[in-house]
């Protein structure tokens, strides 16, 4: 094989379209015909429905429809659940409550649709929306996790005894005899709120129904195309055949855009087949806030047992999980949670119990991270006071419990979010946290430029955290790959794309194989005409999943290319070579043919094709792991707090990560970038604050501030690579890295560089406000 | 009443030269100058992100200065040069801060690339040798979510050097 593809810093196939403005996303779709859609949302969390009056909006000019729930009549149903549900275990309580399409009886949370007006422009349905008169009934409003779980707490769900969604208990050793032999037992209550995902392309959907061929071709912004394509299929009663379902570009994902199943994407279609004409919706910020899903909600009671050398014993965290008015994504979240409770760490010792809530707020579904930082919130915090308790260095404690190399694949013995064994494949943790320390210059920032600065009066911090990232679940993903008698590539896998990169990273594993350009692999990803199984883009799973169904497409494609060519030449394979878009003799360069002739041997337009072959240079392949590859990586981050003002600024943040192979390190170092400008803003600057009303006080991008290009720092980023042995290409996801330690690490270095106020940080999102009431607080008590 | 104003909606007969072509039309005065450029004239690669003026993705340049067409009404720019993400280059012939930010992975979901773009090339033409905190303080009107901004940095950078040695050659 020629010079290796994969690993370089390959410039991405797709740029030239997105930077001259000709990608296609899905408000850019025009359809002759086209309607607009408006949603009337309710501005109450919590009401009873008693009627809508919509007789006005209806003569308005312009308006060609009105729909409320008694409209849909037998089609109203709530949406499909989204993951399996759990399985029946004593351990184990799920009430499954889905979303609904249009509000019947009850409102749940605040901005839930109650009407869709279908207009000539998007303009006059957003006037009609206006004439709607909504006659409800308000109820007080379930906003706060531990008052939901009280016996005379308002209900979300009436036919439920209380607000538990659902409850689910883990163990693994015995914690309290752990406890028993414990030198040093720490309890903590540690908080964490809700943030938004905030991609910068707010949600929508087109449908247009063709009468005529009886076809429904829907344009969604959802990273899980397909299964939206077969739950929409089944819900209006289609062929999956008569649907197609296209991702085109999307602005960003980051969760929330998974295959929701949202009231949109269940009233659009479904109007435009009533109406047999095209519709368009496009969410705009304020719903976008309201509407699409959060994250992050936990109220956690933990206990740690160490010895006094500051060896983890066992560790026991009760926890209670807001999962908003409904609970369509499962456990998928506080399951994630459970399992990096435990960090990479040797803990032999574990009970974990989460109540899942309902609220009467907006749902939540995993956003980039899913559950993930809230357990190594929990970890890091619960080390951070050991280590002060015991007097120990916040690296050693931690390096005194990191799982070692010889232990791989270690088994936590509990289930992880696909209700498989939580199984850490591989890694090789302390040489990651090594090099992290030698990026930073830990040491010489703790002897000397810290004590130094301290005299000087300047409050500056160093932190250090390590995580580890479930990654590339199953259940598979697929790909066909193509010789076209250009010679070209042609690849079409099921997941959707949102900005990884895709079209060059998978270009790269195709490359590799048959020996030509990157920018001749054309790839489509995500259009359920092209490719129609798979699941999509989510769990950090692109890579890994969809990447290996790529390679071992392109290696069967690389086997027929050898045997045709083998036969063409007279000369055995292995004395063959791909390169620059031919087959060639090893020893002989002018003995040679091009793709583009053996595409075109493959399939001939006369003559007999030999029995038990197929025409054609192409192969479909799938992939299925046994279960997810998790990554390791490290961050650290020196700052410096302004006491007054208690702003940050961040002096230096590294990162050094091992996700197994590396396909290329430009776009990976701009996943983590992207990961650690959404931790920070988790971390310092981001929460959604509702108020006792289950009002979202903060719903535009002018009160909830994410990161701007002043508070990114530089991002050095360090690579260590251990392969995975679940797969081919030895890879394992990232997605989610950048962001996953950030909260715990700012929890750290805060409380670092403020030394001398003896602050403890036991909740998450900060802010300069949030620390300057609490460094008063201290100061006051 | 409402219906009765919407009935009747007087329309204003637009003249604006958008990207170097004269286009007219009868619009609502209503209309936003960033739904009449995406709607009217097709020219979807100018984004909107927050419609309220702060995430910069519907930035446009207006006689050549930027501006959020979120925040315009299509007929404010009446008798004006309006220049979108299509004015700047094309696939094959990519204006050199387009070509920086594909050298420098600037983009990553591409949402928030045309009007970061169109807030860099007149941030570059008053600031041709710009320093890393001018860059990011120019950036600073322009939200990403997916970049970090780094490489969206490293591209203004790029950008600048790639104009500053164009500049200097000599001319033949």
């Amino acid at each position: 094989m020629t010079k290796t593809l994969i690993g370089q810093r390959v410039l991405r196939n797709e740029d030239a379209r997105l930077l001259t403005g000709l990608a296609q996303f899905v408000d850019d779709v025009e359809i002759p015909g086209l309607l607009h859609a408006a949603f009337l949302r309710s501005d109450h969390a919590h009401a009873r429905l008693v009627g809508l009056d919509v007789s006005a909006a209806r003569q308005r000019p312009g308006v060609i429809a009105v729909f409320t729930a008694e409209d849909m009549g037998a089609d109203w149903a709530p949406g499909p659940p989204l993951v399996s549900p759990p399985p029946t275990a004593k351990d184990v309580t799920f009430h499954s409550r889905r979303q609904v399409p249009l509000v019947k009886d009850k409102i749940r949370h605040a901005g839930e649709a109650l009407a869709v007006v279908i207009a000539e422009n998007r303009y006059i349905a957003e006037d009609a929306v206006e004439d709607i008169l909504v006659d409800l009934e308000p109820l007080e409003a379930v906003v706060d996790l531990e008052d939901a779980m009280r016996p005379d707490s308002p209900r979300v769900h009436d036919d439920l005894e209380s607000n538990l969604a659902a409850h689910l208990f883990q163990k693994k050793g015995d914690y309290d005899a752990a406890r028993q032999q414990a030198d040093l037992v720490l309890r903590r209550r540690i908080l964490i709120d809700r943030g938004a995902a905030a991609a910068m392309e707010n949600r929508g959907i087109v449908a247009d129904w063709d009468e005529k061929s009886q076809h429904l071709t829907i344009w969604d912004t959802t990273q899980a195309p397909i299964p939206i394509r077969n739950g929409t299929a089944a819900r209006l009663g289609l062929s999956e055949n008569q649907v197609r379902v296209i991702a085109p570009f999307i602005g960003g994902g980051f969760g929330p855009k998974m295959m929701m199943f949202y009231p949109e994407e269940l009233v659009i279609p479904w109007a435009a087949k009533k109406l047999k004409r095209p519709i368009k919706w496009i969410e705009d910020r304020r719903e976008n806030f309201y509407a699409t899903t959060q994250e992050r909600g936990q109220v956690h009671d933990v206990e740690i047992a160490l010895s006094k050398d500051g060896r983890i014993l066992g560790l026991k965290d009760i926890f209670l999980h807001d999962t908003g008015a409904y609970d369509p994504y499962g456990l998928t979240i506080p399951l994630n949670t459970q399992c990096h409770a435990l960090g990479g760490y040797d803990i032999q010792n574990f009970t974990t119990e989460v109540s899942v809530v309902f609220t009467n707020k907006t749902l939540v579904t995993p956003v980039r991270g899913a559950g993930r930082p809230q357990g190594i919130f929990v970890i890091e915090r619960m080390l951070d006071a050991a280590a002060r308790e015991l007097g120990l260095d916040p690296v050693e404690i931690r390096r005194r419990n990191l799982i070692p190399p010889t232990a791989f694949p270690y088994e936590h013995g509990i289930i992880d979010q696909a209700f498989a064994p939580l199984i850490l494949d591989s890694g090789n943790y302390w040489p990651v946290m090594e090099k992290a320390l030698e990026m930073i210059g830990y040491a010489t920032f703790v002897r000397d430029e810290q004590p130094r600065l301290r005299k000087a009066g300047k409050h500056v911090g160093i932190g250090i955290a390590p995580f580890v990232e479930s990654t590339g679940v199953g259940p598979y993903e697929g790909a066909r790959v193509t010789v076209e008698a250009s010679g070209k590539v042609f690849v079409a896998t099921g997941v959707g794309t949102q900005g990884q990169g895709h079209f060059t990273t998978f270009a790269q594993v195709v490359a590799e194989q048959l020996g030509v350009e990157v920018s001749d692999v054309r790839l489509v990803s995500g259009d359920t005409a092209e490719f129609h199984w798979g699941t999509g883009t989510f769990a950090s799973r692109g890579a890994v999943v969809a990447g290996n169904a790529i390679h071992a497409a392109a290696s069967i494609v690389r086997r027929k290319v050898l045997e045709l060519a083998s036969k063409h030449l007279e000369t055995p394979e292995d004395e063959l070579e791909l390169e620059g878009g031919r087959v060639r003799v090893a020893d002989i360069p002018n003995r040679s043919i091009s793709l583009a002739e053996l595409a075109n041997l493959a399939n001939p337009l006369r003559g007999a094709v030999e029995p038990g072959t197929e025409p054609g240079l192409e192969a479909t392949a799938y992939f299925g792991p046994r279960y997810g590859a998790t990554a390791f990586g490290v961050h650290a981050m020196i700052i410096e707090i302004d006491p007054e003002t208690m702003m940050i600024e961040i002096k230096r943040y590294v990162t050094v990560e091992d996700c197994g192979t590396v396909l290329n390190p430009l776009i990976l170092e701009g996943q983590i970038h992207g990961g650690v400008s959404l931790g920070i803003g988790n971390a310092y600057y981001e929460k959604l604050h509702y108020d006792e009303n289950g009002q979202l006080l903060n719903a535009s991008f002018a009160d909830y501030l994410i990161p701007s290009a002043t508070e990114m720092p530089r991002i050095e980023v360090g690579h260590m690579e251990t392969r995975s042995p679940l797969n081919e290409l030895g890879t394992k996801g990232v997605g989610e890295a950048g962001t996953i330690p950030v909260p715990a690490l700012f929890a750290q270095a805060i409380e670092n560089a403020l030394a001398d106020r003896q602050l403890e940080i036991l909740e998450s999102p900060l802010s300069p406000n949030r620390l300057y009431e609490l460094t008063s607080r201290k100061e006051a008590g | 009443m409402a219906i009765t104003e919407s009935t009747m909606p007087k329309l204003f007969d637009l003249a604006l030269t958008v990207n170097g072509t004269l286009r007219e039309q009868a619009v609502e005065p209503r209309l936003l100058l960033s739904d009449f450029l995406r709607h009217d004239l097709g020219l979807t690669g100018t984004h909107v992100a927050c419609e309220h003026g702060v995430c910069g993705a519907c930035t446009v340049l207006l006689d050549g200065e930027p501006v959020r067409s979120c925040l315009i009404f299509a007929v404010q720019a009446h008798g004006h040069s309006v220049t979108t993400v299509e004015g700047l280059g094309a696939v094959d012939r990519l204006h050199p801060v387009q070509e920086a930010f594909r050298q420098a992975h600037g983009v990553q979901c591409g949402f928030c690339t045309p009007g970061i773009l169109t807030s860099v090339v007149p941030f570059l033409a008053d600031h041709p040798d710009p320093s890393e905190e001018e860059i990011r303080e120019a950036l600073s009107g322009n939200l990403c979510r997916c970049t970090g901004y780094q490489h969206i940095v490293d591209a203004v950078k790029l950008a600048a050097q790639a104009m500053k040695a164009a500049n200097e050659q000599p001319a033949r």
